[in-house]
């Protein structure tokens, strides 16, 4: 026999990683009531702070090289309402990778159907921003279910590879400019004659940053309830064991094709918001297999699984990125020694190296990091008591 | 009719470079279920050093300096995709979907670098000037690269054949593909299978895309021009059957000819430009929809 303390020292490696993946895969199912009570109030705090930034001429030095450094300036808005608008996406791919484990690279084909439709809609056949908007959200759809239901034929890998072809083929698509109608790869600037006023124009970023911000908690709401419904029990179950949610008599196919058109449809709401916010449609800005990595990489920096940890992936991948390109035009850049100068001018470097660290390092994400640090908490306090 | 033999002949060689890459791709997935998304890196990274050494070589240096070429490329590949793997593949072993990521992060990283240090334009390989020319067959007029192409698909899958199947090492792997817990319990080490397999992978990627440069981008390459063929490679792979390398020659051969068959006679002819691709993801929704798991499918999922 043993000691008591050594073989718990064995065992407990394992053991923490096994209740790390528990908690960080199974947040809020697992929680109890007072746990996700605190997150709905954690939720809404940060929610109401960030609706109030927007009033905060707060001077914050560095917050972003070569902007003016307040808080609440143009610049500063405009990248944390692409960060909103980015989160909401990588939310929506959560309920896919996090929460039903299908690696799918289509969800960049979806966040392109609602900027490209829309786009097209309005600037192309001149029809009404709403009527543009329903006809990209009902396009998003139909097109979900039916390569959905064609690349849900095969599984694991398989999979991820008939998605990354689909999307690559709708990449190709716009880039053909079919009867003038996408104008290829120099994208399509959106006519801005038939918007709502409060939504044109640099003078009204406020208001744009509010919209991505509500469309932000638009998304978590709508994922936070499927996540935690009975569907979304299935889901985290297809998850872990597919074969075994078929044993016990449920048939994976049709909950698979739910997350996926549940996960492509906020993709493409998200679509909408880039568009009034950027106001172009480019196929490499919203089509490319790159955005594609981007979004997987947002989802796994920030935590799988844990919705708030694909927002916050989201926030820290697209603000980083904005604040690399930003760094790089700045003069004591070009100090630097050629080689490391000339790849770090490339976001993609650096956020991939990080992402590589996270993969070998970290793979819970930030989320994991939280539980991490709260059970080493847990532990030492235990330790206290005896 | 010559101009459709020609054209036909010109879809062949384009899936023997598909099989090329397919092929690595497949040997990785049969042997450790992993797909790797990092093989276009390899690919681009090969197409780089041969060019490196290209640009010393006046003319290309005539056929050995082409082979010599095509020699650094096929290093280049196996050194790097050797080194991913005992550096980042091996410390993940048991966890599929993160080599799966890390292969993404591997990706973006050199993509990055070599977008950085080199520039988004395409970079220009130096090749012997008679493989930019034509032979002429009967009516027929067929373009050398065309031959280049054809040679090195049939030389690795012939080569490949022989080594897994009279080689111990490639007994190894078949095995491995099989079932992996059983040589382990053998006291085999597959861990140098892995290793092996990488580099093998990446020395045909490496080729690959030296030659993909020559063959079909008018002896350019750029920086991305590996991701883009990479997505070719997985619908071979997808169609082929993943983890067959017979599927993958199979599917090389019928993906090739599709794609430049419907590029010259939808695209070429009517002005539809991406004719070509989009055919062939069509072909890949057919197949799935008839035999989801390929035409060879060894494996599934």
């Amino acid at each position: 026999m043993s000691s008591p303390a050594r073989s718990r020292s064995d065992t407990s490696p394992a053991l923490t990683e096994v209740v790390v993946s528990r908690l960080s895969a199974h947040s809020g199912a697992a929680g109890s009531a007072p746990r996700s009570k605190l997150g709905r109030g954690a939720v809404l705090g940060v929610l109401a702070l960030l609706a109030l930034l927007p009033f905060a001429g707060i001077r914050i030095p560095g917050v972003l090289p070569s902007v003016v450094p307040v808080l609440n300036s143009i610049g500063m808005l405009e990248v944390l309402a692409l960060c909103f608008v980015f989160g909401s996406v990588a939310l929506g791919y959560d309920v896919l990778f996090g929460y039903t484990g299908l690696l799918s690279f289509a969800q960049v084909l979806y966040f392109a159907i609602g900027v490209y439709v829309t786009d097209i809609a309005v600037t192309v056949w001149h029809w009404p921003f709403l009527a543009a908007v329903v006809l990209a959200l009902a396009s998003a759809f139909v097109v979900a279910v039916l390569l959905g239901a064609i690349a849900l034929r095969v599984r694991g890998i398989a999979f991820t590879m008939v998605t990354l072809a689909f999307a690559q083929a709708g990449y190709y698509l716009i880039n053909d400019n079919p009867h003038n109608l996408t104008s290829g790869q120099t994208g399509l600037v959106m006519a801005t004659s038939r918007l709502p006023a409060i939504l044109v124009g640099v003078d009204h970023t406020r208001e744009l940053y509010w919209l991505a911000l509500a469309y932000l908690a638009f998304a978590y709401l709508v994922v936070w309830v499927a996540t935690e419904s009975v569907t979304g029990r299935v889901w985290q179950a297809i998850r872990e064991n597919e074969q075994r949610v078929s044993v016990i008599g449920l048939h994976p196919a049709p909950f698979k094709l739910a997350s996926f058109v549940l996960g492509s449809m906020v993709a493409a709401g998200g679509g909408v918001v880039y568009l009034l916010l950027i106001g172009t449609a480019a196929p490499d800005a919203v089509a490319s297999a790159t955005l594609s990595v981007s979004l997987i990489a947002m989802v796994v920096l920030g935590g799988l699984g844990t919705r708030w940890g694909a927002v916050l992936g989201a926030f820290v991948y697209v603000y980083l990125q904005q604040y690399l390109v930003k760094l790089a035009q700045e003069p004591s850049f070009a100090q630097l020694p050629v080689v490391a100068r000339d790849a770090l001018s490339q976001p993609q470097f650096l956020l991939g190296l990080i992402f590589i660290l996270f993969v070998l390092f970290l793979p819970g994400g930030l989320a994991g990091l939280g539980v991490r640090m709260a059970i080493r908490r847990h532990r030492r306090s235990e330790g206290n008591a005896a | 009719m010559s101009t459709f033999t020609a054209i036909l002949i010109s879809g062949i060689a384009l899936g023997a470079i598909y099989f090329l890459v397919a092929s690595g791709l497949s040997l990785i997935y049969g042997l450790m279920d992993i797909l790797n998304f990092a093989h276009g890196a390899f690919l681009t990274i090969g197409a780089y050093a041969g060019l490196e050494l290209s640009l010393h070589l006046a003319d290309g240096g005539g056929l050995i300096g082409f082979l010599a070429v095509l020699l650094v490329a096929a290093v280049a590949g196996a050194a790097v995709a050797a080194a991913a793997e005992v550096l980042l593949i091996r410390p993940l072993y048991g966890r599929p979907v993160s080599q799966i990521l890390i292969t993404i992060g591997l990706d973006l990283v050199v993509v990055g670098f070599l977008l950085g240090v080199f520039g988004s334009d395409s970079r220009q390989i130096v090749v012997p000037i008679w493989l930019t020319r034509a032979t002429h067959v009967g009516s027929l007029s067929i373009p050398n690269g065309d031959f280049a192409g054809l040679a090195a698909g049939a030389l690795v899958y012939a080569g490949l054949g022989l080594f897994l199947k009279h080689t111990r090492f490639g007994l190894v792997i078949r095995a491995g593909a099989e079932n992996r817990e059983m040589v382990q319990a053998l006291g085999i080490d597959v861990s140098k299978a892995f290793t092996f397999v990488f580099g093998l992978g990446g020395a045909a990627a490496g080729v690959a895309g030296l030659l993909y440069a020559v063959v079909f981008s008018g002896s350019l390459v750029g920086p991305t021009q590996g991701d883009q063929l990479l997505i070719f490679a997985f619908i071979v792979v997808v169609i082929g059957g993943l983890g067959s390398i017979r599927g993958s020659a199979i599917a090389g051969i019928v993906v090739g000819l599709v794609q430049v068959v419907s590029q010259f006679y939808l695209g070429s002819k009517s002005g539809w430009a991406e004719a070509g691709d989009i055919s062939v993801v069509i072909l890949l929704a057919l197949v799935l929809s008839l035999r989801p798991g390929g035409l060879a499918g060894a494996k599934q999922g």
